[in-house]
């Protein structure tokens, strides 16, 4: 690949976790802007404080993806105290390390999930 | 896992002739062509013949052809080599020279140089196929004009611009016109005892030669400031020993590249055509570029609802090699300046690959191809939240 990316950053690229939209999520976010080339959104479902259910949604390039396919993968069965506490290192470091001029693609995923537990909260 | 290279924009394997031809001249003509013993006597006449094969390409005399390290320096050296000639307190207000917004990197950044020393450049803008408008250019030449730099034909997007046209317009009001060739040669017969050309650049690697060496075509009586003060190679013009096999690999490059042109032409636009046509079996892909005035082996497209550097990423896994135009920085991705002066939005631009095929490619690796293509694109639509099908 143009970048070195783990083998991790790689799987979930080619093999995203999670894909699509829920039809009744507890909260969703968007966050980004396709003129830069970034766009996010994670859905969430909360039962209890508990993220139950998460899909993700990404335009952008291999890290974008990876990451948010990774968050999703990592929120689920975790509180949302938890979960607001996930930043973008915490995912960089599941991924195996992301190239240098890509670290901010992970952030996109972590913005996107602090949009959609606050919007839950809204919601709540 | 096969491998298919389709970015031959980007470079060309150098052929087993051009290798050949070279191979003497590392350990056995090894001499410097400016020494006056037999041993650089024998470099020199190499060099002297390369210039030949070179010229007689263009059907010029040899002495209009001097070597440099490539495109890049063959640009620098005709935009400042012209430039220098006066120092901008001693001209008119401008525009000194006269350049497109769609020029390679080695133009626009010289020019940007050249502004911070106080030239005054003109940058033409270009219509939504990448051609600059002839009239305007005409209306922006002034008497303080030197120079007029548009290139032969885009290294992005493969437009051709209408450079006799240029060229006459410019002659016209006695400006000179030089034209970054690097992308036409090979793809275009070039004819310069007829075509009013100036400065040319030209470049090795583009034209299955090898890396580090180019060319300057300049008219005789032209008169430039070199770039690097020095020996005094090159009648003056380029100071540094010559890169001896470079050149003669350049000059093998040339020959081979005129004897095949007519055949690679023919062979070449063929199979753009039928991967464009293929291409376009795509859902919202879109052909950027122009349809007709284009090189023979650029495929430009936009696929709406993918980022280009996904796409090249999964390709790439793939075996297949092509090109983006945009880059990643730090904090969002840079869309190409070329495609967005064709007025395509940011998110267009980055949505957008380049193919470009060349003397290797085979139908069969185009047909090999063109299902990953469209897999990966549906496999990157399907994660999209910009994508929603119309079928």
């Amino acid at each position: 690949m143009n970048q070195d990316y783990t083998e991790i950053v790689k799987d979930h690229f080619f093999h995203p976790r999670n894909v699509g939209r829920l039809s009744k999520p507890s909260g969703s976010g968007t966050v980004g802007n396709p003129s830069c080339g970034d766009v996010m959104t994670i859905d969430i479902i909360v039962e209890k404080n508990i993220i139950t259910e998460a899909k993700f949604q990404t335009y952008g390039c291999a890290a974008a993806i990876a990451s948010g396919s990774m968050t999703t993968e990592l929120i689920k069965g975790k509180t949302i105290t938890e979960c607001k506490k996930l930043s973008m290192d915490d995912i960089i470091k599941q991924l195996g390390g992301l190239p240098k001029e890509k670290t901010h693609c992970s952030n996109l995923a972590t913005e996107a999930l602090q949009k959609a537990i606050k919007n839950y909260q809204k919601n709540s | 896992m096969k491998q298919v290279y389709m970015d031959y924009a980007a470079s060309t394997p150098v052929d087993s002739d051009v290798v050949n031809a070279m191979m003497p001249f590392f350990s056995e003509t090894y001499g410097n062509p400016s020494s006056t013993h037999k041993h650089g006597r024998l470099a020199l006449q190499a060099v002297e013949d390369a210039r030949k094969q070179v010229s007689s390409c263009f059907n010029v005399d040899p002495e209009t052809f001097l070597f440099t390290s490539g495109g890049t320096e063959a640009d620098n050296l005709a935009l400042k080599g012209i430039a220098f000639q006066h120092l901008p307190k001693d001209l008119g207000k401008g525009p000194h020279i006269i350049t497109s917004t769609i020029e390679h990197p080695a133009v626009l950044q010289t020019c940007k140089q050249l502004e911070a020393y106080g030239y005054s450049i003109a940058y033409l803008p270009v219509d939504e196929a990448g051609l600059i408008d002839l009239d305007q250019l005409e209306e922006t030449i002034t008497d303080d004009t030197q120079l007029i730099s548009v290139m032969y034909a885009n290294n992005e997007i493969g437009t051709i611009e209408p450079v006799e046209k240029i060229g006459n317009i410019a002659h016209k009001h006695n400006v000179l016109f030089h034209t970054d060739a690097v992308q036409a040669v090979g793809k275009i017969p070039i004819d310069l005892s007829k075509l009013p050309i100036d400065l040319l650049s030209l470049s090795s690697h583009k034209i299955y030669g090898p890396k580090g060496v180019g060319a300057l075509y300049h008219m005789k009586d032209i008169t430039f400031d070199p770039l690097f003060q020095g020996g005094g190679h090159e009648q003056g013009k380029r100071s540094g020993t010559l890169n001896t096999p470079g050149i003669i690999g350049l000059g093998k490059a040339c020959e081979l590249s005129q004897k095949r042109l007519t055949k690679e032409i023919s062979q070449l636009q063929e199979m753009r055509d039928y991967f464009i046509k293929r291409l376009f079996e795509i859902e919202a892909s879109t052909l950027n570029g122009h349809p007709t005035k284009r090189l023979v082996n650029n495929i430009h497209f936009r696929f709406k609802g993918i980022e280009g550097n996904a796409l090249h990423s999964l390709l790439d896994e793939k075996g297949i090699s092509i090109a983006t135009g945009s880059a990643c920085s730090s904090k969002k991705i840079q869309a190409s300046h070329v495609l967005l002066a064709l007025g395509l939005t940011p998110e267009e631009a980055i949505s957008s690959i380049r193919f470009t095929i060349g003397r290797l490619t085979t139908k069969e690796e185009i047909d090999y191809v063109l299902p990953i293509v469209k897999d990966s694109i549906n496999h990157l639509r399907s994660i999209s939240p910009l994508w929603k099908s119309n079928k």
